[in-house]
């Protein structure tokens, strides 16, 4: 089988859509987020999605499922929280390892029956990586800039335990996304590589970004350039930018790792900006004509959405990106 | 990877810094360096992060693309002081925007710099100096954190220093880096050593030239790499001769950029244009840089000579220059002379396996023969400082070396912290203390002025001090010092508390201090020349014995007061009233000011001030006792103090000629009379309107028959006499644009010129303070337009009128300076502000009030009671705690 660094060579591969989105529409309640594991906990645990790998797996399965039928080469496990310090508000810093270990598990185990129907299409794992919520450039006190609420040796020791359980469980690449601070996903690579020498196992690693605003940088200031530069020191598949704007609000910044990057690039715009009542209104079709200027120009390597997305979405960008080349990875 | 790809240096801020071969010259911002910029060193210690962000800003601003950061000082927390300054260049965009070069000699800094920096930045700098494995590891963290890395030419043989040796090195390095860290070709800088020429030593005539060489051999065969460094420290036998320095720079990155070197750390300041070089210098330092003749050192120093523009020549006795090298650096350091000092160093240091048994060795011995002659009365204080520069400026010289090799540390007799206490901005005893205890190899942590408690607590204990030493000058910095005491006591300290300055004692000591600090024993100390006596007996081997003996002295001290204090008999506030001084008023003894209000002086002639200075007191600074112009005559100090005195002339035509001081007053006259123990004053002669108050403490003591108990509110007309009576204040400074020269000598080790100008610059106040009472008798207020005095008669006061100073024996309330700053509206007008000790600030300033009645008379207040405190403090509209902390010092 091919490995997905030739793979990348030859096509452009689909990441799945949005997690959240399709959680969603299952409506659940409290227990179901507590179901099995976590029925005497303490404190409310509804809406802390990454738990639901626990205690409704069989609604995980069946998202990455309607995922790889819409056409999505990669999917993305549901651990986007899955460090105790993102977990840490819900008091549940001992289940991360569970929670990356089985997340992968079953999102592997999918992708291997939709492998096994098409074996000319592989599937893909990417263990999802978040930022926590925590920022190590950023003090969380006006009145004290010196101040950080996590430090990189935190970030390093929370990374690491998750992207341990991540591979523990099955994952083919790593995909540290939805980078606001530079530091914290520097914390996250160093986390990586030092797991990867520790266990003498090397997967591909993707990476990226959130400009956050028109002005085209980082919620720490970075530009697009800067950025990159910053991630560079890690030999990665791709680096690319993902979340807070649409894809037609994200295309200046993707021409710049486009002429920039040495890697492959990848996108995973949300479904336009949310509305008024946090919801994406942006339609397949409206998402495919804005995705299609991206594969006329050439600048992607793998394509997928984030928030507001669904398999629909998927299927669109999918089919559209059948008939277009990758984008030409200069050198390595 | 193309070549252009692999020669490519991509550093990132919040921007991107993309260096190619294209590209110019990368100059690397150097301010931000404890270790090379006093004032920022300055800024960290007091921790005024606020100011050294300016400093990170200024240079952003000025061009730098890319900051180097260093924190290696012993004397703070380098690991901490990195990690807080780099979080808050965080969080200010316009400093971030450029890559960080974190620069250390620790990797405990480096690595907790590398955890603060999102973006790309550079490493500054690891070496082979301790081997292989050590280097490797650092290295694939380095990569691991993501950042550029400066590669030392050193290796565990030492630092190269030949063509050879760094090409060796530099290759070794290179080839361990790219194969076994797998470490980016164009992510490694190297730095093959920017050593001095023009030192005098035959060997260092290819330093410039095996720099050239190398960087191009590197640029040539080394993918990829960068060639970076340290460029002024190819100067350093030129320090003091700016223009050369400059030229020698601008000339050496001429031709080492030429050969490839396409980053540096450069001075922007210390830069003269290639092209602009004077053809005759530019020949002679290029002669140096590129070895092209025998005698190019020596050609060059005399041309240096006569560029310096100084052109005097003299003739020196330079015989001594003929004994071995420990002996001239003996004789250098007890005559003070520190021209040759770099050189004998370096000689010496090449005698020794190791540099820091230079410090240890000859220059220990030399400043032995100092100390002796200074404790036996030999050597004076001036001379002492002067030894010190020398003392210092061999040691920074030794630095860089001992820094070099591990585990330099300098053993030292003990650690001392000095500070001027909080709201006191008095230094010059401080710094003199500070000098001569450094001379007798003691650490001395300087923690500057206006140094809260906490701070020297915290100090304290991080540093492992073995004495704390607090000095003030004004009265309310004796009751501050109470103040360390009990926190020194609630911090659980036992370390020795010394106590100095002009208006401390060993009563208030005794008295008020001693027993707030238990755990530990307190001592005042008289003088500077008692400091190291006392140091050594708190510390030596007969402490106990010595603490003892201290503890009996001062309980006697304290029962003798006791009983003096029962059998001083004071008067209550109301018997003391009774027995005020009656003038009797006329009209004609008040005279109207032909100017009321206030009058304004910028920038006076400082030329017209030095013939009203008052030089007796300026000796006594420097611990010369006698009265001037007899003391150049005394058969003891005589000979030091016309030294002394031809040193401050020389200085002091120079802060005329080139103004380096300037001189502000305000000076203001208003209508004013007598309520009781309270002066009105006016805003205009309506005397409708009460602009501000004199408030006067009268003395209490009981007097003989006859003599009254004065107030300064008895020397002006009672309201109830009708008689219209007027009242003069004044500030005057001479203290602004003493900053930068004060920094400009600390930066080159100069106490002994530091000290000088700051105590020149105090008598110029002085000086400025008598002039304008002059001005103000015969001119402004006009009551003595005939007056004829000689400067002598000027000192002795012999002139109707006077000038009482808040904090000063016949008015020793400090808070009266807020009215009369405020009445003057002097810190706008003069640039004078006050600490919250109610010291001015620049320190160089005086103020007072004009009193004009022929009777008015200089008086000492002597000892209050509470009743008189209760009393003004309702007065003044106060507390009688608040008053009570201010008075403490003249209360009973």
């Amino acid at each position: 089988m091919k490995t997905i660094q030739e793979i990348i060579k030859e096509r452009i591969l689909i990441l799945d859509g949005a997690m959240g989105t399709m959680i969603q529409r299952h409506k659940l309640e409290e227990e179901d987020f507590r179901k099995g594991w976590f029925e005497d906990h303490p404190k409310s645990l509804k809406g802390n999605n990454d738990l639901l790998s626990l205690t409704r797996p069989e609604i995980i399965r069946e998202i990455h499922s309607q995922y790889f039928e819409a056409g999505a080469d990669i999917a993305e496990t549901n651990t986007f929280s899955g460090t105790w310090i993102a977990q840490a508000d819900y008091g549940l810093e001992k289940f991360v390892y569970d929670i990356n270990y089985h997340s992968a598990k079953l999102a592997k185990e999918v992708a291997d029956e939709w492998t096994a129907k098409d074996p000319d299409k592989p599937r893909f794992v990417a263990g999802s990586v978040g930022p926590t919520n925590r920022t190590a450039s950023i003090s969380p006190d006006v009145n004290d800039p010196g101040f950080r609420g996590i430090s990189f040796d935190e970030l390093v020791h929370a990374y690491k335990e998750q992207v341990n359980a991540l591979m523990d469980g099955g994952v083919d690449i790593l995909l540290v996304e939805t980078i606001f601070d530079t530091l914290n996903a520097k914390a996250a690579l160093f986390a990586i590589d030092e797991v990867y020498e520790e266990r003498g196992v090397k997967l591909p690693i993707m990476v990226s970004g959130t400009i956050t605003d028109q002005s085209g940088r980082t919620l720490t200031g970075q530009t697009t350039e800067a950025f990159l530069i910053s991630i560079s020191h890690m030999p990665l598949l791709t680096v690319g930018l993902n979340c807070a704007l649409g894809a037609s609000m994200m295309r200046p910044y993707l021409q710049v790792l486009d002429q920039k990057s040495t890697f492959g690039v990848s996108a995973h715009p949300n479904a336009g900006l949310p509305n008024e009542f946090g919801k994406y209104d942006e339609t397949a079709e409206i998402m495919a004509v804005q995705i299609k200027d991206f594969l006329d120009e050439g600048l992607v390597n793998i394509i997928g959405g984030c928030c507001g997305t669904t398999p629909e979405h998927i299927k669109a960008i999918a089919d559209l990106a059948k008939n277009y080349k990758p984008r030409e990875i200069k050198e390595v | 990877m193309s070549d252009q790809t692999l020669a490519t240096l991509k550093l990132s801020g919040l921007e991107p810094l993309i260096v190619t071969p294209q590209s110019n010259f990368v100059n690397v911002g150097e301010r931000t360096n404890v270790t090379g910029s006093r004032a920022f060193l300055r800024m960290i210690k007091e921790g005024d992060f606020e100011a050294a962000l300016a400093v990170a800003r200024d240079q952003v601003e000025g061009g730098a693309q890319i900051i180097d950061i260093n924190m290696d000082e012993g004397m703070i927390d380098g690991k901490e002081a990195m990690v807080k300054f780099l979080n808050l260049i965080a969080s200010e965009p316009d400093i971030a925007r450029v890559p960080i070069m974190i620069d250390s000699s620790k990797w405990e800094i480096i690595e907790a710099g590398l955890k603060c920096i999102q973006g790309k930045g550079v490493v500054n700098s690891i070496s082979l100096k301790e081997g292989e494995e050590n280097f490797i590891q650092q290295a694939k963290k380095i990569k691991r954190y993501g950042a550029a890395v400066i590669v030392m030419a050193f290796d565990e043989d030492g630092q190269a220093d030949s063509y050879e040796r760094r090409i060796e090195i530099c290759q070794r390095s290179y080839d361990i880096l790219v194969n076994q860290v797998g470490f980016p070709q164009n992510d490694i800088i190297f730095d093959p050593n920017i050593f001095p020429v023009a030192t005098g030593m035959e060997e260092h005539n290819n330093n410039a030239l095996d720099f050239f060489r190398a960087t191009k051999w590197i640029r040539e065969n080394l993918r990829g790499a960068h060639v970076s460094g340290g460029v002024s420290n190819v100067s350093f036998s030129f320090r003091g001769n700016d223009k050369v320095r400059e030229a020698m720079h601008a000339a050496f990155l001429y031709h080492a950029i030429q050969n490839g070197m396409d980053m540096g750390i450069v001075n922007p300041t210390m830069l003269e244009v290639y092209s602009d070089i004077d053809k005759e210098l530019l020949e002679h330092v290029e002669d140096v840089l590129l070895n092209r003749r025998a005698d190019a050192t020596e050609r060059l120093l005399e041309l240096a000579e006569t560029v310096k523009g100084d052109g005097k020549k003299r003739e020196v006795d330079l015989s001594w220059r003929n004994v071995p090298v420990n002996d001239r650096l003996a004789h250098a350091l007890v005559k003070g002379i520190v021209e040759f000092i770099d050189e004998d160093v370096e000689e010496a240091r090449q005698q020794f396996t190791r540099p820091i048994e230079v410090i240890e060795g000859p220059l220990m011995d030399g400043m032995n023969i100092v100390g002796d002659l200074f404790g036996s009365g030999k050597m004076f204080l001036p001379q002492v400082v002067k030894s010190a520069r020398v003392m210092k400026k061999a040691v920074a010289y030794l630095l860089p070396f001992i820094e070099a090799e591990k585990n330099g540390v300098r053993s030292s007799s003990g650690k001392i912290l000095m500070a001027t206490v909080k709201g006191d901005v008095h230094d010059i005893g401080k710094n003199i203390v500070g000098v001569v205890l450094g001379c007798n190899n003691y650490e001395v942590i300087d923690m500057g002025v206006m140094v809260p408690f906490e701070k020297i607590i915290q100090t304290a204990i991080e540093e492992k001090v073995d004495v704390i030493g607090l000095s003030g000058l004004i009265t309310p910095s004796l009751d501050e010092m109470v103040t360390v005491a009990k926190e020194m006591e609630r911090a659980n300290l036992s370390i020795p508390l010394m106590i100095g300055g002009a208006t401390t004692s060993k009563v208030h000591t005794a008295v008020k201090i001693d027993q707030h600090y238990t755990k530990g024993q307190t001592i005042h100390v008289l003088d500077a020349s008692r400091a190291v006596t006392v140091v050594e007996s708190m510390l030596g081997q007969k402490k106990e014995l010595f603490v003892n003996e201290l503890k009996s002295e001062y309980t006697r001290v304290r029962e003798h007061h006791e009983k003096h204090r029962g059998a001083k008999q004071l008067l209550s506030i109301e018997a003391a009233r009774e027995n005020a001084l009656k003038i009797n008023f006329k009209q004609e003894d008040c005279v109207a000011p032909k100017k009321l209000g206030i009058t304004q002086f910028n920038n006076y002639p400082l030329e017209e001030l030095v013939p009203y200075i008052d030089w007796t007191p300026f000796f006594q600074t420097w611990e010369l006792h006698g009265r001037y112009p007899n003391i150049l005559q005394d058969e003891i100090v005589g000979k030091e103090a016309t030294k002394l005195f031809a040193d401050a002339q020389e200085m002091l035509n120079k802060i005329v000629k080139e103004k380096w001081l300037e001189a502000k007053a305000v000076v203001g006259l208003f209508p004013a009379n007598a309520i009781g123990d309270d002066i009105e004053i006016y805003s205009s002669d309506e005397r409708t309107q009460v602009a501000n108050f004199q408030h006067s403490l009268r003395q209490q003591t009981k007097k003989a028959a006859g003599q009254p108990n004065i107030a300064l509110s008895d020397f002006i007309a009672p309201k109830a006499s009708g008689i219209k009576d007027y009242i003069g204040g004044f500030v005057v400074t001479t203290g602004i644009g003493l900053d930068a020269h004060v920094e400009r000598f600390e930066k080159d080790y100069d106490d002994y010129n530091s000290i000088l100008i700051k105590a020149l610059a105090d008598r110029l106040a002085e000086a400025f303070a008598e002039r304008m009472h002059e001005v103000v008798r015969k001119d402004i207020w006009g009551y003595a337009v005939t007056e004829v005095l000689s400067n002598d008669d000027l000192i002795k006061e012999a002139y109707r009128g006077i000038r009482p100073a808040p904090g000063y024996p016949a008015c020793p309330d400090h808070t009266e300076k807020r009215g009369l700053f405020e009445l003057l509206n002097a810190t706008e007008l003069t640039g004078v502000s006050l600490t919250e000790s109610l010291a001015m600030l620049p320190a160089s300033s005086v103020s007072g009030w004009y009193f004009g009645h022929p009777e008015a008379k200089y008086f000492g207040l002597g000892k209050i009671t509470e009743d008189q405190v209760a009393d003004i403090a309702k007065r003044k509209n106060e507390s009688f705690e608040v008053m009570q902390r201010w008075l403490s010092s003249v209360m009973h």
